[in-house]
């Protein structure tokens, strides 16, 4: 017998759409699509329990159902609230959310150490983002930011605590997606942080997964670190053949190399399927990877400055002309620039380039 | 065929005079044109022995600032390759050891910065864009060159010298940008 699902039907910012039983307001605003979407830092789809914790997907229920249609009295988490018949519901439409909103980024980059521009995960970052959209200029806060000791989470991934959030993503990733987790977050409020409670490193076949999943640069990938800037970098989508995993992700190209692995993300910047650690970190040559072709780029995104994506060619006309000659060169740039060295090969290297890597290779004229 | 519009003119072409037909008088009042200026300020200058002024918005040949310790600003964020227009700068990122923090001032450094002045327009959006005060445009405008290769500059020509272990050129550069701003 198949139950027939009930369609109950939602309007935000007054457009209406008609969503499952069951489905959260974020849902439905995201079946609408465009700017009536709230924004969500710590939800995500693929990782259950989440969501709740960041309060920026806040919005106002002006209407609670056709039953019962008294506004409710606060501003709710629409990632935590479920629809119900006649719902009306404000986001951009409410100058009371955005003003939440404006708060809520406020407190959230209270005791951001804002280094973007030593972070790798700037460009790529959701806080950014949102403290673009939302932010002040300036801060109100007086006080010492927090800050940690420096944690190791093993020989892969990078944990910078000061930047983290405390959204819970990557616990609950490694909670659904690996047997045995080996981090969690320690402590209370102003002291609580992502560890491993004894220095014990995440090795888990799946964990690189907490990488792509954090929403700011808390976790980065070590093999990445500091090569290069994410909109410098060519997003390509490849995929391999992989015993663990389904082998599609999105390669991070300089050139010929592949600087960095992660997994294809949807429009909500969310993963699409997780990929395994051997595929993320260990398969760093063009020739391991079936390459498809340019990925998909949001236009307002600082990436997509390279233009890789649908870009024609336009045929060199000067060997046809010149029967066949090449244009000859007024100079190498390779002769004289020490960067971009074709004696470098950064994705050869484990860990962040040193000076050394670049002193070994400098030019003897 | 009438004319699209009534606009046009019909030019007169009379017959010269005698005193236009001699060309004297015209060539009279021509050099004396000629012999005024002899008199008027000069346009031009001696240069290099007499410099002008650079204005104070004069966007000329980058440096690359150190902070009053001596350590370079430049944390290879990318913005200034970003944002300039001419793709004139690369750079390369490397992680700062623990022996070199009185070097560099942030945990990541540019290990490689060069600006490729074949290519720069010398618009400033570098320095705009910088957020750690790194990149300025000074005064001065790049030295000529026989060579196209010597236009790539590194950060050996853009740093500008250590204030602690270099203080002697510091201070000279320092003392040579303060007669500038006295002299305007």
């Amino acid at each position: 017998m198949s139950e027939e699902v009930k369609k109950i039907k939602v309007t935000i910012d007054n457009i209406s759409v008609e969503v499952p039983a069951g489905t959260t307001i974020l849902q439905a605003a995201r079946m609408i699509g465009g700017d009536v979407v709230p924004p969500a830092m710590c939800y995500y789809t693929k990782l259950e329990g989440s969501g709740g914790k960041c309060r920026t997907c806040l919005v106002e229920v002006s209407k609670g159902s056709e039953a019962d249609p008294r506004p409710m009295p606060k501003l709710v988490a629409s990632c935590r609230t479920g629809v119900m018949d006649g719902m009306e519901v404000k986001n951009i439409t409410s100058p009371r959310v955005t003003d939440a909103r404006n708060g809520v980024v406020e407190f959230l980059l209270l005791n951001h150490p804002l280094d973007c521009p030593v972070c790798d995960q700037a460009g790529e970052c959701h806080l950014q983002d949102l403290g673009y959209e939302h932010g002040k200029a300036g801060t109100r806060y007086e006080f010492k930011r927090r800050t940690f000791d420096k944690h190791d989470l093993g020989p892969y991934i990078q944990l910078h605590m000061t930047r983290c959030i405390l959204c819970y993503r990557c616990v609950f990733t490694a909670d659904q997606l690996t047997e045995k987790r080996v981090h969690g977050v320690l402590s209370r409020g102003d002291h609580a942080e992502i560890a491993t409670y004894i220095e014990k490193s995440l090795d888990n076949n799946f964990i690189g997964n907490v990488i792509d999943v954090c929403p700011v640069g808390a976790l980065t990938d070590k093999t990445f670190r500091f090569k290069n800037r994410v909109w410098f970098t060519k997003p390509v989508t490849a995929h391999r053949e992989c015993k663990c995993c389904s082998g599609k992700v999105t390669l991070w190209q300089r050139g010929e190399e592949v600087l960095r692995v992660t997994a294809r993300k949807d429009q909500w910047g969310e993963v699409e399927e997780w990929i395994c650690n051997e595929c993320r970190f260990e398969k760093k040559k063009t020739s391991d990877w079936v390459i498809e072709g340019p990925a998909h780029v949001n236009r307002h995104s600082v990436i997509s400055q390279g233009h890789y994506e649908k870009v024609v060619k336009p045929t060199e006309t000067f060997k046809a002309v010149h029967d066949g000659r090449d244009p000859q060169l007024l100079m190498d740039i390779h002769s004289v620039s020490e960067v971009n060295d074709p004696n470098v090969d950064l994705s050869a290297i484990a860990g962040p380039a040193t000076g050394e890597v670049f002193k070994l290779t400098k030019k003897s004229s | 065929m009438g004319a699209l519009t009534n606009r046009a003119k019909v030019l007169e072409q009379k017959p010269m005079s005698f005193l236009e037909r001699l060309y004297l008088p015209a060539i009279l009042k021509g050099m004396a044109v000629t012999f005024t200026h002899m008199f008027k300020k000069k346009a031009t200058i001696n240069y290099p022995e007499e410099k002008r002024p650079f204005s104070p918005v004069f966007r000329g040949l980058h440096v690359l600032n150190r902070d009053a310790e001596g350590r370079e600003n430049c944390t290879a964020c990318g913005l200034c390759a970003v944002a300039c227009p001419a793709e004139a700068i690369t750079m390369e990122a490397a992680e700062r050891q623990s022996n070199e923090e009185h070097l560099y001032r942030e945990e990541k450094y540019a290990a490689k910065y060069e600006i490729n002045m074949l290519r720069c327009i010398f618009c400033g959006l570098c320095e705009e864009a910088c957020p750690k005060d790194a990149i300025y445009l000074s005064e001065t405008f790049a030295p000529s060159n026989f060579t196209r290769k010597g236009f790539i500059y590194s950060k050996d020509e853009l740093l500008i010298p250590n204030p602690v272990t270099d203080r002697e050129n510091f201070d000279k550069a320092k003392g040579l940008r303060e007669a500038q701003l006295k002299n305007k």
